[in-house]
C-alpha cells in the first residue's frame, strides 16, 4: 500500500483518545501525521511545566487546556485532520456517548483506577469495539520488556510492570514508545497487518 | 484441570473454579484488575459466580499507573 492509499483508507476513520497526557498527546500526533480522518480527544486538565518531559506540548502552552493545545499542535502538522476537542472528565456515564461512533478507542489515562474504569465501561457497553490500552512504561531502558498482548478486541501495550513512582518517573522515551505502539496497533487494526506479508 | 492463563498453560486442582477461587489459588492480591474468560469480560460482582473449567482461556490484567 502506498502512503496515498494509506491516507485514503484512514481518512474515513475516527479514533477516540481518552486522556491527552504522555500517551494521548503522542499517540494523537502520530495518528494525525499518517492521516487519520477524525480524532476525538478528551481531557479535563491543563498543561503544566512538569508535563513537558514527555507530553506533546510546548513551554508557551503551559496553562492552556490540554485538548485545546493538542488540537492546535495537530492543526500545525495537518489542518485537514478533524479534531473534536472535549474538555470533560470521562465517567461511566459520559464514555458510552462520547465514544459511541469511534472505530477504535485508545486508553491514555495516567491513574490505574481511571484505566480500570474506562476499560470496564468500554468492555461492558462496546465489547466489539477495539480498545488499545497503555500499561507499564515508567522509567528508562528495558526496551525489550515492552510488548503487545491481545485478547480479542482488547490490546495491551507496555511492559505491564513498571508503575510510576517518585523514583521511577514517566519519561519521554519509554512513554513515547508505548504511545507510538498504541498508534501502530490502531493502524494495524484499520489497515491490516501488511508488514507481515 | 488445565487452563490457559495470560497465554500460558496452567495446571490447577479440581475440575472447576470460580474467578475468586482462581485469584486465591494464584495468590493474586491486586485490587485493580480486568478479567476476561474465553474473551468475555467478567465484571467484579460476578467474580464469585463466574466459573472457570478445563480448557478455558483466562486473561488477567493488572492495572498500574502511568501515562
Amino acid at each position: 500500500m502506498t502512503f496515498d492509499q494509506i491516507k485514503k483508507r484512514l481518512s474515513t476513520t475516527t479514533v477516540g483518545i481518552a486522556g491527552c497526557g504522555g500517551l494521548g498527546s503522542n499517540c494523537a500526533v502520530a495518528l494525525a501525521r499518517v492521516g487519520i480522518g477524525k480524532l476525538i480527544i478528551v481531557d479535563f486538565d491543563r498543561v503544566t511545566v512538569s508535563n513537558l518531559n514527555r507530553q506533546y506540548f510546548f513551554l508557551d502552552q503551559v496553562g492552556q487546556t490540554k485538548t485545546i493545545a493538542l488540537k492546535e499542535n495537530i492543526r500545525r502538522i495537518d489542518p485537514t485532520i478533524a479534531v473534536e476537542a472535549l474538555e470533560v472528565k470521562l465517567t461511566p456515564e459520559t464514555i458510552p456517548t462520547i465514544f459511541a461512533f469511534c472505530d477504535i478507542v485508545v486508553e491514555a489515562f495516567d491513574l490505574a483506577d481511571q484505566k480500570e474504569m474506562l476499560i470496564e465501561t468500554i468492555l461492558t457497553h462496546f465489547p466489539e469495539k477495539p480498545l488499545v490500552v497503555g500499561l507499564g512504561m515508567a522509567g528508562w531502558g528495558k526496551s525489550d520488556l515492552i510488548h503487545l498482548r491481545k485478547s480479542d478486541n482488547l490490546y495491551i501495550c507496555g511492559d505491564e510492570v513498571s508503575e510510576i513512582s517518585e523514583e521511577l518517573p514517566p519519561l519521554a522515551p519509554r512513554v513515547g514508545m508505548v504511545a507510538n505502539m498504541q498508534a501502530n496497533v490502531v493502524l494495524e487494526i484499520l489497515l491490516g497487518s501488511e508488514i507481515a506479508k | 484441570m488445565r487452563i490457559t492463563l495470560n497465554n500460558r498453560t496452567e495446571e490447577l486442582e479440581g475440575t472447576a473454579l470460580t474467578v475468586s477461587g482462581l485469584l486465591e489459588a494464584k495468590k493474586y492480591t491486586f485490587k485493580m484488575l480486568i478479567i476476561k474468560v474465553n474473551g468475555k469480560f467478567i465484571p467484579k460482582p460476578d467474580y464469585n459466580s463466574a466459573v472457570i473449567t478445563e480448557g478455558d482461556d483466562v486473561q488477567v490484567l493488572h492495572l498500574i499507573s502511568g501515562g
